[in-house]
């Protein structure tokens, strides 16, 4: 039997505001039947978005839901977090919002590993304003902030999470629903925070002026620059130029959860444990 | 109504304030000269069970406070001037999504980086506006030691009742001051303690932005089966983001009105040495605010020995402003003298209510306290 959204989404909402052929429903709805299939009560999920496109995912899906200001939506959900740690937050944010005014709480929300979810929809481009460079805008395509080319450097948005100490990270495309929905139920399970960088489409604002102008062309290039890890692990340095990897690149099941470790902060505050020395942490610098 | 003596801090009583008025939790990020606010509710909080966390900068220390709030429990930031500027976006969204949050901001000397070590209070201003858009700030402003934990609990209430951010300016004289203070007892705190309202009718049936032109958003807390949406955005009943003509003048409209069709229940003042006056020739009237009111308060023990008939008033709510109060005396008494650690910025508003433009000021921005022997010295120069 076909799976019935119906429960999950604010139908009202309907249609979304996404374009014709956007990625952003795809990941939607396997971030919807993950919650099914982890059979996690609607009322103890909250959604956080940012700004942009993905910042209306929060509008649309049944949950405790907050659409906040642009960059912010992972320091927002560490209150939120933090305010209720059996709960389960969800964050969701643009290339922008995540990697550019908001990179700093992305590096500081993996690097306290706090159980929070943060899915990046990274479609390369600031697809709401129109066609502005973003963080992972590929050198050399157009922008309208860039007309002449886009010169800046392109971030890999993984190598980002892994460095500030996210203890889940991956990397999915929304060319495959099955294995988005896999990685969302992993990502979710995951205890401590859970970096996802899953690519989109926008042939509107991204294609048009870039040799792709239908989703489909966008989305064949979403497929020629992906290759399974595996894969990507046996490439020459050289080649690994061309592509990302895609599927787990980290995880760290051992690293302490932040709330989990706020949890001794308590104890020691209570007169329940002694203080907190280097000798707790098996990382001594 | 019993009180306690205790020998503290301005910024340490605020922490204390915080914790027994109730807040669970704290998002903040070290800034002079309010660092020692957080140093202490951070030990504070986790014994009650409650939070503090130092984030990686003054925006995500709000936006954490701000997420707290939207989930339910009690919340505070603290910081100062340049922290308020980089704050300033996110306090719109509680503005405009109707979150209670307490701001404590420890005023040190501005623009920019300023006086950071020294005292000021020109941050009366921006608290006035922090954030774009329409809306009204409530703003409360300490005297004394006493008051970095009365006006705390008060903030608390009053951004329950009004569903928004309430501002406790104190500033680096009071923060750092070291001394008695006499306080009401943890009891009548924890019993003075008015929750945000809530919904308790079937979760269809739930509007939490459906209410009375002049009232606030009734916000249920997250995770307890009321599923809705907080933004930024203009919204409708639900708080669904909408464009719709008459729901976006209403809500913009209502912002304004829940606060200014109830300045009563915000309003507070206090009147020293003033019962005696009449508008006789020569009365003087001072009007000052924070820290400056108790060099202003010695100020007047020195005139009125030397024959000077002097009075203080002293709004305690800067924003909204108490005009009604203000105007009843400026037109009673004729020679005004603002005193203020800024240039002009209250006098401003004295002037705009009191529809006066011939009153004079003392204005200090070096970064120093202002002493009773310059505000004497001034009267005595200008009336």
């Amino acid at each position: 039997m076909a799976f019935n959204y119906d429960k999950y989404l604010r139908l009202e909402k309907m249609p979304t505001l996404w374009c014709w052929g956007c990625g952003d429903g795809v990941i939607l709805k396997a971030f919807v039947r993950a919650i099914d299939k982890l059979g996690i009560d609607q009322n103890d999920v909250c959604v956080v978005s940012g700004i942009g496109c993905s910042g209306r995912f929060s509008s649309y899906v049944d949950f405790n839901t907050v659409h906040t200001t642009h960059g912010r939506t992972v320091a927002f959900a560490t209150g939120v977090k933090l305010a209720n740690p059996d709960k389960y937050v969800i964050c969701v944010a643009g290339d922008g919002d995540a990697l550019a005014i908001g990179g700093n709480h992305t590096i500081h929300g993996a690097r306290r590993n706090i159980d929070i979810t943060l899915i990046i929809i990274n479609n390369f481009i600031y697809g709401l304003t129109n066609s502005q460079t973003s963080p992972t805008t590929p050198q050399g395509m157009w922008t309208v902030s860039q007309k002449a080319g886009n010169i800046d450097p392109t971030f890999d948005a993984c190598e980002l999470g892994i460095a500030a100490g996210a203890s889940f990270v991956a990397r999915e495309s929304m060319l495959d629903p099955k294995k988005l929905e896999k990685v969302f139920v992993k990502a979710i399970q995951h205890k401590g925070f859970s970096y996802l960088d899953i690519l989109s489409n926008c042939h509107i604002n991204l294609g048009r002026k870039n040799q792709m102008q239908s989703a489909m062309e966008n989305l064949e290039w979403i497929d020629s620059i992906t290759i399974p890890k595996k894969k990507y692990d046996a490439l020459s340095e050289e080649e690994k130029l061309n592509y990302f990897p895609t599927g787990i690149l980290k995880e760290d099941t051992n690293a302490r959860e932040y709330c989990d470790m706020y949890k001794d902060i308590i104890a020691v505050h209570q007169g329940k444990r002694s203080k907190i020395t280097q000798d707790d942490f098996e990382k001594k610098i | 109504m019993g009180t306690r003596e205790v020998i503290s801090t301005g910024n340490d009583l605020a922490a204390k304030a915080a914790v027994d008025a109730g807040c669970r939790f704290f998002g903040g990020y070290p800034i002079t000269p309010s660092s020692e606010v957080m140093h202490t509710i951070s030990d504070l909080l986790p014994a009650v069970g409650g939070t503090a966390i130092q984030m990686e900068d003054e925006i995500a220390g709000v936006a954490a406070a701000v997420g707290a709030g939207m989930a339910g429990v009690r919340t505070m930031t603290a910081t100062s001037g340049p922290g308020i500027s980089l704050k300033a976006e996110n306090l719109g969204l509680a503005q405009m999504a109707e979150v209670p949050l307490v701001v404590v901001n420890v005023m040190r000397g501005g623009p920019s980086t300023g006086l950071p070590t020294r005292v000021s209070q020109g941050d009366v201003r921006q608290a006035k506006n922090p954030s774009h858009g329409d809306y009204r700030s409530i703003t409360l402003c300490a005297g004394n030691l006493a008051e970095c934990y009365t006006e705390v609990v008060r903030a608390f209430n009053l951004a329950d009742r009004f569903m928004q951010p309430v501002f406790v300016l104190t500033d680096e004289t009071l923060g750092h001051m070291h001394g008695k203070a006499m306080l009401p007892t943890q009891e009548e705190v924890a019993a003075g303690i008015v929750p945000r309202k809530r919904f308790d009718g079937a979760p269809e049936d739930y509007r939490p932005y459906e209410c009375e032109g002049d009232q606030p958003a009734v916000l249920n807390p997250m995770f307890e089966g009321y599923r809705y949406h907080f933004t930024g955005l203009h919204h409708d009943a639900k708080g669904f983001p909408t464009e719709e003509i008459e729901t976006c003048r209403k809500l913009i409209q209502r912002l304004e009105d829940k606060v200014m069709m109830h300045t009563d229940e915000i309003e507070l003042n206090e009147e020293f040495m003033l019962d005696d006056m009449n508008g006789e020739e020569g009365e003087v009237l001072l009007i000052a605010y924070g820290s400056v009111s108790l060099a202003a308060k010695e100020a007047i023990r020195h005139l009125r020995a030397q024959g000077i008939k002097a009075g203080l008033f002293r709004p305690i709510t800067l924003w909204p402003s108490p005009a009604d109060s203000i105007k009843k005396y400026t037109d009673m008494i004729k020679n005004v003298l603002c005193v203020e650690l800024n240039i002009r910025q209250y006098t401003e508003e004295v002037e705009r209510v009191s529809g006066r433009l011939d009153i004079e000021g003392l204005y200090k921005v070096n970064g120093r306290a202002i002493s009773p022997h310059e505000i004497v010295e001034k009267v005595k120069e200008v009336f």
